[in-house]
């Protein structure tokens, strides 16, 4: 039983679109699309929770549904114990979202300048709102670019100065939409290492979309994955790849040139390169061991070296959604 | 910089909107120079149709100059603090109408303080020019009464097209290229505003006497300040009413909003 009010609280939550599809008289028709349908959740303070889906899973739409944007067909969802709609400037106060794609800062201005109007909007004290702002820019390393017009940053420089837009007021609940898209590796690391900090010191609870799976393994402790509007799993990364029987690839590099390695119990061959001499075999963790499978193929040639390929989680994914059509 | 009160995350915005336009001296001068020129061709309308008439429903020059002065102020001052909500189908694009979404303030004084277009200060320029031309070419009997008018006149003409605006807003959230039909809206009621409203047919007198009020904005108080009577269905003595028309306008473009921001909750937009 939580012994704590959840941060996030969604029960049967749905939402419909209305579809109009093109026509002329009668052949226009109307049909609903549910975007989110019946969702249940509940988010607990401090958690990191990844929401991993295809596009058009419904993510964006859940999320905008739990900052009071989108108003839901049916079901109830209590942010920070507030209804996102009614109370929509009160929740305001109490959340930071970033939407990856759109921009939350003053585009022709020195990035600076946004930091002060948004102090001003969440009307925080000067001095408060300073020491802040300053440990933001320099947990954040975005001060050489401070007084650079935003329209001007790289796409890593804006991602950061928009997260530390989002954590300008302190807020209990972080909400990110697709952080990472389009950055390269260095910044997505900066930017991970950031928020784990971030969580670690101030207890903040996170909560993210992501089509990158280094997101959810660096961050989340907790995953839901989202097929169609519904959720089709909500636990730990680790028992996502368990539910769907995930393989994880031996990979052996032989002496010679060898035959496919098939028939080995509980393996499946995959592939080979170099006329045999590199080997992939799939082996389902629940059924074999790595050393059995080692064992049968040594006893079919000779090993020079190998590695194991753990599961890929875009691919875990997709077999949840493959076993749910 | 220390901020009190609630208007200071307004005042922060604004004043950020200030210093980017003086950013850009360049680009600035050459937005109030096309500006002032929207509104020389606009004056310059008015002298073609006087260079062939004399009077034209019942005002001549130095009359229409007093109508042209006080329709165009009142409409470019309304341009310059609100006329920027017409950009609402941009910002729904570009997800800054989101991003208001999240903020701590309400939405529609989110928008409306988003921006401010100073290049309108060439227009306004322009108009307060002819108005004052028309205040001292015409026989004015100097009074309380006429000063009010005037006052009154601005005022509420300026919050009378500030509404149409909002109205205008609105109906873009269901629109999807909607500008150019939500602009004959408010760029065609100031041209209305800016014409003797006698000239119309009657449906037209209606619509822009009482549909999209405008005839208040100008006319009327031109008509009162004169001591003109006015066609029968625009009685000069119905200038004291204008607040009620303000009231009209402004209740229906709060509908309006209301129901434009309910419909894009509801995911249309």
């Amino acid at each position: 039983m939580p012994e704590r009010e959840p941060i996030i609280d969604v029960h049967d939550l749905t939402r419909e679109f209305t579809v109009r599809r093109k026509g002329r008289g009668p052949l226009r028709t109307r049909s609903t699309v549910a975007a989110v349908e019946r969702m249940t959740f509940s988010v607990q303070p401090g958690e990191s929770v990844g929401y991993i889906g295809a596009n058009g899973a419904g993510k964006s739409t859940t999320i905008k549904m739990l900052t009071g944007i989108l108003v839901p067909t049916s079901g109830s969802v209590r942010t920070c114990g507030l209804d996102p709609v009614r109370r929509r400037r009160e929740l305001a106060r109490r959340i930071g979202v970033v939407f990856g794609q759109r921009s939350q800062l003053w585009w022709d201005l020195p990035l600076r300048e946004s930091f002060s109007i948004l102090a001003a909007i969440h009307r925080l004290d000067a001095g408060a709102a300073a020491a802040r702002t300053a440990e933001l820019v320099d947990e954040l390393e975005i001060g050489p670019t401070l007084d650079t017009a935003v329209r001007q940053l790289s796409l890593g420089q804006r991602m950061r100065a928009e997260i530390a837009a989002s954590l300008l007021h302190s807020p209990e609940l972080l909400i990110l939409d697709e952080p990472t898209i389009g950055l390269d590796v260095l910044s997505k690391q900066r930017l991970r290492e950031f928020l784990r900090h971030e969580r670690g010191s101030r207890g903040t609870t996170l909560l993210l979309t992501t089509h990158d799976m280094g997101d959810i393994q660096r961050l989340c402790d907790r995953v839901l994955v989202v097929d169609r509007g519904m959720l089709a799993y909500d636990g730990t990364l680790p028992g996502l790849g368990a539910t769907v029987g995930a393989r994880r690839v031996l990979v052996v590099e032989l002496a010679e040139a060898t035959a496919d390695l098939t028939g080995i119990p509980g393996a499946e061959h995959l592939s080979s390169e170099g006329g045999g001499m590199r080997q992939r075999l799939a082996f389902d963790a629940r059924t074999t061991t790595a050393a059995a499978l080692l064992a049968a193929v040594s006893a079919r040639a000779d090993v020079r070296d190998l590695s194991i390929e753990e599961p890929d989680i875009e691919d875990v994914v997709s077999r949840i959604y493959q076993s749910r059509r | 910089m220390v901020s009190t009160g609630w208007s200071s995350p307004y005042r922060a915005v604004l004043a950020s909107r200030i210093r980017a336009q003086r950013a850009y001296p360049t680009s600035f001068a050459l937005d109030l120079a096309s500006s002032l020129l929207v509104g020389l061709t606009e004056l310059g309308e008015v002298w073609v149709v006087f260079a062939n008439v004399t009077v034209l429903g019942g005002l001549d020059l130095d009359a229409v100059l007093l109508l042209f002065g006080l329709s165009n102020l009142a409409f470019s001052l309304a341009d310059m603090v609100v006329g920027h909500v017409d950009t609402l189908p941009t910002y729904i694009r570009m997800g800054s109408l989101d991003a208001f979404y999240l903020r701590p303030l309400p939405l529609l004084a989110q928008l409306v303080t988003s921006d401010l277009t100073l290049k309108r200060l060439a227009r306004i320029g322009v108009a307060a020019v002819a108005l004052a031309a028309g205040l001292l070419r015409n026989d004015i009997h100097w009074g309380p009464q006429t000063l009010m008018l005037l006052g009154v006149a601005l005022i509420c003409g300026t919050a009378i097209f500030a509404g149409l605006f909002v109205c205008a807003a609105s109906l873009q959230f269901f629109l999807v290229n909607g500008a150019e039909l939500t602009s004959s809206f408010t760029y065609g009621g100031s041209y209305a505003a800016s014409q003797p409203a006698s000239i119309f047919p009657t449906p037209l007198k209606l619509v822009f006497g009482y549909l999209v009020p405008v005839a208040f904005t100008a006319y009327l108080p031109t008509l009162a300040i004169l001591h003109l009577p006015g066609p029968p269905l625009l009685p000069s003595w119905a200038v004291w009413c204008t607040p009620a028309a303000v009231a009209w306008v402004w209740l229906t473009a709060m509908c309006l909003w209301r129901w434009g921001t309910r419909h894009y909750q509801g995911g249309g937009g």
